[in-house]
């Protein structure tokens, strides 16, 4: 069979659809993280951390397939970045799975007993759940901007340098905090959107604005920051095989803003993401709770684009051996999986949508304290 | 060509570069148990869920029909016992999907390109399905129809059961390679033919296999339940129904999980006949057909199983469905390994040239006429880093190594088999009762109490039959399992092994108690009147918690 896309054009859709993905996941799994992560701070009361719960109770498990369904799209499309980010990253893998282990039973358990203790160990299960994971997933992209220590030898085996301490370096450490400023401002968005009139409401409201100030704040720092990281593909082989071991590239100071030059219209990213963050101010201020959800999705779309759009064909540089650096080019699967990927993909995910905006439809409305003596309740 | 290593060289960009040495095979062992151990727990809360989701399918299928409240009722009992279930499964599914990277990121690079489709596929079409919709079965009651309810249960069923078809998809292909090739230009396997890879039979027969056994672990499940309330006089007319819909899916699922057994997928590769011969035990080929050794002891060391019981003829009737079909013993199994082993040597030494030279069309041609048994020359490099020095006596050695733990797979087999034959009868008997209405034949009831905890040791040992029996290979004939480990630290392993541990063990003691609380508690606070059998009286006393 002829494939009607080349092997580059199909490179380039599944780099963009894997920004779908990722994007889908922190717009969707991010409020449920945030939520849990906020739960400590903004519910005070058993009643109102149920009200909280029970406002992701009917959608959280459908918005985690997300991050599945990430973690299954890097396997297929890039195998050898699945490879290399799972078992560098080893120990930070296992904490953010052990911390998302905790999510599924901590909805499901914590309103199984009455008991006070009981409670409370879900309650900081849950923020475990929501907290670590966003911080993590930051962590890790914060070390990928700056190239992680990792070198392929010639049969492909993917040797890891560092340590699991190196990767909490200042610079990760910021785009760790962005990361849970920015979902967190999501997580107090989406509160502010589906519970009833309270004090509830009216904390996560004046969290999110502390939130998205923090997002533009450590954004514009990360941004300045990054000015002086990079990498450059010295022979990017665009339809050659992949095989980074036929490729090279370097680290070169600035390299990430030189997209930028290149292509102006990828500065609707970054200022999406500012922008974003903005109007969620805005609408938790005036008390728009629609504005402010808008806001707030603007800002994640927009972040996690200048991430990917300032680094790309890279999509993960190695720092001590830039020529195994891994990129849209050199890491993807063959020509006709991406293309059979590409396929199933787009017949599939619009129904994933179609279903999804149901089952939201059909959950809608603001959740109060009626709402959690209801039985299947959380 | 230089001596010991792979290596490699790159024009203009470095100079020699060193390929793998040994492998450690502490790391592998501990990456094997780490796998063994997280995969064996989430495959306790698996078949549970596939098995109820449909019974809560049929459940409110006949409430819809009937308008009997219930019939609502059960679908609403058994639904909070099966969303504790399904919290856990997907917990410790989402450690799955990450692991082939974090702990077997040689296997992830060398087959992701064909074993990671399934898997993608898998959360697209039936995940996202599944948990969308179980959303909406717990919160929905209110805010749906009737049928827009029913029919968010069913999808969640469907889309629960396709989950297992993608899974196996892949399963099945790491069993039986097939439509696909390896790539000496990227170093991994690539994908030639997918509908092959869909439509391989060792999937199929898997899926059906592990589905079935799905259902009858549901089944077992709510009939040791309803017996449990039946003893004790409680629910009566919730648990006759319960056990009444149990009885009669579980014997449909069981005849299935046994009639359509996985046996069928055996005869198609070297390693699937060298499980059946090593869950046989059968060391020689035997004129057809070969009798079936009922029970006996295996001896490694001697190639003889010992005290065996023999049924004549059994054996080449049910594996190769005739009488003249030949079970080719594990000895001749290994002698032909042997062969592949040295055809392997040629592939991988002329892999090198190539690699060092891609111009070299003589060596391309010989790397193309001998490369489907490479992996067997990877077999040696467990002894060796450079496969072309093996002596014969290595190369005896890693062809043995391709016979699995005969007393294992022997021992698991027939304890799985058992216990397939004993929920035939078990259902049977309880499908018969439940016609005659004598569901409260209480030696009945016990028994299927009692019989709570065997599906799950039925599913442990089917999965142990299927992947230690996969042993030495992860891909069949293509990449043998101490390759694919990352190259991490063994100590790291033994952390995320402690980490895991540690958090599983919890967790299930969470969920066990609190699947007792639920159970105890029953469906119901006080007897409602669509719960009254005749003769019951009006008003029943608050269930002792």
């Amino acid at each position: 069979m002829e494939i009607p896309f080349s092997y580059e054009t199909l490179r380039v859709m599944w780099w963009a659809l894997m920004g779908i993905i990722l994007i889908g996941f922190a717009i969707t799994d991010g409020f449920d993280m945030g939520v849990a992560g906020l739960l400590p701070f903004v519910a005070k009361t058993d009643a109102e951390r149920r009200v909280a719960i029970n406002t992701i109770g009917p959608v959280w498990e459908g918005n985690q397939v997300w991050l599945i369904l990430g973690g299954g799209a890097i396997f297929a499309a890039w195998p050898l970045v699945y490879a290399t980010a799972f078992s560098a990253l080893y120990l930070a893998m296992f904490v953010i799975l052990a911390s998302l282990i905790l999510r599924p039973v901590g909805f499901k358990y914590r309103s199984k007993r009455e008991d006070k203790r009981w409670r409370a160990f879900w309650d900081w299960a849950l923020f475990t759940g929501g907290f670590v994971p966003v911080l993590l997933f930051g962590v890790a992209v914060g070390n990928v901007l700056q190239g992680l220590p990792f070198r392929l030898d010639a049969d492909m085996r993917v040797h890891w340098e560092g340590f699991f301490f190196g990767l909490l370096n200042p610079f990760a450490l910021l785009c760790g905090l962005l990361s849970v400023s920015m979902l967190f401002l999501h997580g107090a968005a989406w509160l502010g959107l589906k519970v009833e009139a309270g004090p509830l409401r009216e904390r996560a409201r004046t969290y999110g604005q502390v939130f998205a100030i923090l997002s533009l704040i450590l954004f514009a720092i990360g941004g300045v920051w990054a000015s002086r990281l990079g990498y450059v593909a010295v022979t990017p082989d665009i339809a050659g095989p992949s095989n980074p071991l036929m490729t090279s590239a370097e680290a070169v100071p600035g390299g990430w803003f030189a997209n930028y030059g290149r292509y102006p219209w990828m500065a609707l990213a970054p200022i999406l993401g500012f922008v974003g963050a903005a109007i969620a101010f805005v609408g938790l201020r005036v008390r728009s709770d629609a504005l402010a959800f808008t806001g707030s999705k603007m800002s994640a779309v927009g972040i996690i684009a200048t991430v990917g759009v300032s680094m790309f064909p890279f999509i993960i540089p190695s720092s001590i051996d830039p020529s195994s650096s891994l990129t849209a080019w050199n890491a993807s699967s063959s020509h006709l999986t991406l293309f059979i990927m590409l396929v199933v993909t787009v017949v599939l995910l619009p129904i994933v949508l179609a279903y999804t905006a149901w089952a939201f439809k059909v959950m809608w409305g603001r959740v109060g304290e009626d709402d959690i003596h209801q039985p299947g309740a959380y | 060509m230089l001596k010991g290593t792979l290596r490699f060289y790159r024009p203009g960009v470095r100079a020699f570069q060193k390929g793998y040495g040994m492998i450690d095979m502490e790391l592998v062992e501990l990456s094997r148990w780490q796998f063994a151990l997280t995969a064996l727990y989430h495959f306790l809360f698996v078949p549970l869920t596939l098995g109820l989701s449909v019974l809560l399918a049929i459940m409110e299928t006949v409430y819809v029909m009937t308008g009997r409240q219930v019939w609502r009722d059960m679908v609403k009992f058994w639904g909070l016992l099966f969303g504790i279930n399904f919290a856990l499964g997907v917990s410790t599914g989402i450690t799955m999907e990450f692991q082939f990277g974090m702990n077997w990121a040689y296997y992830s690079h060398y087959v992701g390109d064909v074993f990671g489709a399934p898997l993608a596929i898998e959360g697209l079409m039936a995940f996202f399905l599944e948990a969308t919709l179980v959303g909406l079965f717990f919160f929905g009651w209110d805010r749906m129809s009737k049928v827009g309810h029913w029919a968010a249960t069913c999808f969640m069923a469907i889309g629960t059961n396709l989950s297992a078809l993608w899974i196996l998809v892949a399963n099945g292909w790491m069993q039986n390679p097939v439509g696909s090739e390896f790539n000496i230009d990227t170093m991994r396997m690539e994908v030639t033919d997918f509908a092959a890879v869909i439509f391989n039979p060792v999937a199929q027969a898997k899926f059906v296999h592990t589905v079935s056994a799905g259902y009858v672990m549901g089944s077992v499940f709510v009939l040791a339940i309803s017996a449990f309330y039946l003893l004790n006089r409680r629910h009566r007319g919730f648990a006759r129904r319960s056990m009444t819909v149990a009885c009669s899916f579980g014997l449909a699922s069981a005849l299935s999980v046994v009639v359509l057994g996985d046996e069928s997928g055996y005869a198609l590769t070297d390693n699937q006949k060298m499980k059946l011969a090593a869950l046989e035990a059968m060391w020689e080929t035997h004129d057809a057909p070969a009798p079936l050794t009922l029970v006996g002891f295996p001896d490694r060391e001697n190639h003889e199983t010992r005290f065996a019981l023999e049924v004549p003829w059994a054996l080449g009737l049910i594996s190769t469905r005739s009488l003249d079909g030949e079970v080719i013993g594990i000895l001749p199994l290994v002698e032909h390994a042997e062969e592949r082993i040295r055809s392997g040597q040629i592939a991988i030494a002329a892999m090198d040239e190539v690699r060092a030279d891609p111009q070299n069309q003589a060596a391309r041609d010989r790397f193309e006429a001998h490369k489907q048994d490479m992996g067997y020359g990877f077999l040696l490099k467990r002894y060796m880093t450079d496969v072309s020095q093996a002596t014969e006596a290595d190369i005896e050695k890693a062809a043995f190594d391709t016979v699995p733990n005969v007393a294992v797979m022997f021992w698991s087999f027939r304890v799985m088999a058992g216990i397939g034959f004993y929920f035939i009868a078990l259902f049977a008997t309880g499908f018969v009762l439940s016609t005659l209405r004598k569901h409260d034949t209480r030696w009945f009831l016990r028994i299927a109490l009692f019989s709570l905890p065997l599906p799950w040791l039925a599913a442990e040992l089917g999965w142990i039959l299927a992947e230690y029996g996969r042993q030495p290979w992860l891909i069949e004939g293509t990449l043998p399992t101490f390759l694919g480990v990352s190259a991490l630290k063994a100590s790291q392993v033994w952390m995320t092994i402690a980490g895991f541990t540690a958090l599983y063990g919890t967790l299930v003691v969470v969920e066990v108690m609190l699947m007792v609380r639920q159970i105890r508690k029953g469906p119901y606070e006080r007897k409602p009147v669509s719960d009254l059998l005749p003769g019951d009286d009006t008003v029943a006393p608050l269930p002792a918690e």
